[in-house]
């Protein structure tokens, strides 16, 4: 099957680049391996901050029927892929899937590559027990799924998927026993980590994980004092009864079908990692190759919203349509995302496309 | 551990799914994935590492780590955590690589 354009990844920036690019009458496939398009919406059950015109205000959850809601009015320019495995993408745009047991060719006139990050590990001893999960994979548990991940609950990380995903435990009913910190502050915003100390949680700075304890499962956490080198100091540790460890120690972009394809690709710590070199258009260096969103660099899902918006609209210019006032439209989103990007907490997203040398 | 309150999502009662695990006849629910079906029982030990043999679970929820494959239908290495759960299926704890499949 051709189309004129094929997104990989149904994420926030996936699906408004499909949602653009409908509006402009460009033809769209959209696959995920999930069984549920929205990526990470699917679980997002916080209202997100911003301005209006970023839905601030309104939970992840309902974004995502918002965006939904869009895409459906164009049945016969758009194919979702779900349950749907990119295993190959090559240079003349071919794109090879599995589903269901089936192996099968896509190809395409331009392609957007929106698949996301992976949540990171953290070294400790007895980190690959079962029960220690990464956070945003117990916030699908849960808010997806209506699972708990267990009983009793260490928050590892306290950037805002670690303190929002600790207070959505709450939420679930899950015992949040504390949150250690290996820096000397609190790394996400300060309203969520106060809403979560109010309900009496206990949040360790300079502290982090010395190991599991368990033998087919945790049964206990040993936590201790980091020095200002981030080293363990001896004598501090302190043992806690858990039965989950969750892991919110940041996100790495997803970048390995780029890199197969042989786009360049630049490691930039402020971005999470190895991110493809972009030109300001969201190109990649190959050819009517884009790419958007976390896998760009790690930021928050406005933004991925709002870059899938500008790659939708370059991407169609790149193919040759008209789009009305598209200067104008661009203008005011890149200005968009500037304005996300003010303040301290966009200080590492800020270094890190300075560093990669273009306006995005 | 299904959630039953919760101050903003709803978990309505959903139609009952019968599947096996190592054999067993179990439950789990219509939009399960066969990870989740398998946490709400309190099953965690999903696999084994390849080489030490060291217990393996759920870990990232986005079929990307590895960490939940499970053989299911025979299938080794299905990514539990992704994969919906259907009617009567055969799911197994994975040992090492899992078995050559047979289709």
């Amino acid at each position: 099957m051709h189309k004129e354009v094929i997104i990989i990844g149904a994420g926030p920036a996936g699906l408004t680049a499909a949602s653009q690019l409908l509006k402009i009458g460009v033809e769209v496939m959209l696959i995920d391996r999930n069984d549920l398009v929205g990526g990470q919406l699917t679980k997002q059950t916080h209202m997100f901050f911003g301005s209006e015109k970023q839905h601030a205000s309104k939970r992840g959850i309902d974004i995502l029927t918002m965006l939904d809601e869009k895409l459906k009015q164009y049945p016969n320019k758009l194919t979702v892929f779900t349950q749907t495995t990119v295993v190959g993408l090559y240079n003349d745009k071919v794109v090879t899937c599995i589903k269901d047991d089936r192996y099968f060719k896509l190809s395409a006139d331009a392609i957007i590559i929106a698949t996301g990050a992976s949540e990171k590990s953290l070294p400790f001893e007895n980190n690959d027990l079962p029960g220690v999960y990464a956070a945003g994979a117990v916030q699908t548990l849960m808010n997806v799924y209506g699972v708990k991940p267990g009983h009793k609950v260490l928050m590892v990380g306290s950037g805002n998927i670690g303190l929002i995903v600790s207070y959505q435990l709450m939420q679930a009913g899950v015992h949040v026993v504390g949150l250690v910190e290996a820096a000397d502050h609190i790394s996400g915003y300060l309203v969520h980590a106060s809403k979560i100390k109010r309900l009496g949680v206990d949040l360790w700075m300079n502290t982090s994980v010395k190991k599991a304890i368990g033998v087919d499962s945790v049964e206990a956490v040993e936590i201790w004092q980091l020095d200002d080198q981030w080293q363990g100091i001896p004598g501090t540790e302190k043992q806690l009864e858990v039965d989950t460890i969750c892991i919110a120690v940041g996100l790495a972009p997803l970048t390995e079908l780029l890199q197969q394809i042989g786009a360049e690709v630049v490691y930039i710590r402020e971005l999470g990692g190895n991110v493809p070199r972009v030109n300001k258009h969201y190109e990649t260096s190959i050819n009517n190759v884009f790419a958007c969103g976390d896998v760009t660099g790690i930021e928050e899902a406005s933004s991925a919203m709002i870059a899938g918006e500008i790659t939708g609209i370059e991407t169609a210019l790149k193919l040759g349509y008209h789009v009305p006032n598209h200067t104008a439209k661009l203008t005011q989103l890149h200005c968009d995302l500037d304005t996300l990007r003010q303040g301290p907490h966009g200080s590492k997203i800020r270094q890190g496309i300075a560093k990669l040398g273009v306006q995005l | 551990m299904r959630i039953r309150q919760h101050p903003i999502l709803m978990f309505t009662e959903k139609q009952k799914i019968q599947f096996y695990y190592n054999g067993k006849q179990v439950y789990g629910y219509d939009g399960d994935t066969i990870a989740s079906a398998l946490h709400a029982l309190g099953i965690k030990n999903l696999s084994h590492s390849i080489h030490l043999k060291r217990a393996r679970g759920f870990y990232c929820a986005i079929g990307n780590c590895a960490s939940c494959n499970m053989e299911v239908n025979g299938e080794p290495n299905v990514r539990t955590c992704i994969t919906p759960l259907k009617k009567d299926m055969d799911v197994k704890q994975q040992v090492g690589k899992g078995r050559p499949y047979d289709a």
